[in-house]
């Protein structure tokens, strides 16, 4: 399966949706994505990976990048993941302490709420 | 013995096509389903490391994939002609460090979490990642 791409802005937070597979082939759209949000002021980002069937380490380094560029500008880049596929890749990989990683959109959103 | 190989040219785009022939040939020599996530993720690791090394060492070149039913276990091994150095060992996280080569490694580190049976062998030459799950049958 290929890779799907959305985003929508709710109140200060960027909701990226992807839906596919991240992999050496498609995580250069994912990396364009993130650049060109916060590129456009969007500092606060939250990916849900709820629809993603397969993340390696590539995909990985797309979000440690993202996050390493919403920082820089004191911003914010959460994960939404219930999947244990994909979440023993954090875990192995030790990202479970680098990203905030949420069981749904609206337990992020309720979070992001009173960091604000 | 029943061995398959498949080449094919170091193109990000056929790594999933090579997840998938690895997850297929899992499935038909008896690795249990509950390994088939770790075989695919394991194997694609291992195809997008050889494919960035060929990128930057020499494109022209193929990359080779061995799979085959090992006396009850399912057993690839991903070669490389990219020339290699040792393989680093892992460092303490630290965000500051992780840039997109140091994530490179990472696929190394995801491979020896996934596969029961990891060796890695870089040389001069290119580098052979081995790996290997228990199969139930023979193909």
């Amino acid at each position: 399966m290929d890779l799907k791409l959305d985003h929508r802005t709710e109140d200060r937070l960027t909701i990226v949706e992807v839906e596919g597979e991240i992999d050496v082939y498609t995580a250069p759209r994912l990396r364009e994505l993130l650049i060109d949000l916060v590129n456009k002021g969007n500092f606060h980002l939250l990916v849900n990976m709820e629809k993603v069937d397969f993340l390696d380490s590539t995909g990985l380094g797309v979000l440690v990048g993202g996050l390493k560029r919403v920082r820089a500008h004191d911003g914010s880049l959460e994960l939404v993941c219930t999947q244990e596929r994909i979440l023993k890749i954090f875990r192995i990989t030790g990202l479970t302490k680098v990203f905030g990683i949420y069981a749904s959109v609206d337990e992020a959103k309720e979070a992001h709420g009173k960091d604000k | 013995m029943a061995t398959v190989e498949l080449t094919f040219s170091a193109l990000p785009a056929h790594v999933r096509t090579a997840r998938l022939v690895a997850t297929a040939i899992a499935r038909r020599t008896g690795v249990e389903e509950s390994l088939l996530d770790e075989v695919r993720l394991a194997v694609g690791e291992a195809c997008s490391r050889a494919v960035e090394a060929h990128r930057v060492h020499c494109p022209g070149e193929p990359i080779r994939i061995e799979l085959r039913d090992d006396s009850g276990r399912f057993q690839v091994t991903v070669s490389d002609l990219a020339p290699s150095e040792e393989i680093k060992q892992e460092q303490p996280l630290d965000l500051g460090m992780l840039s997109d080569s140091f994530m490179s490694s990472f696929g190394i580190a995801v491979i020896e979490g996934l596969a029961d049976d990891v060796e890695v062998f870089p040389s001069p030459k290119g580098t052979n990642i081995r790996m290997s799950w228990p199969a139930a049958v023979s193909v």
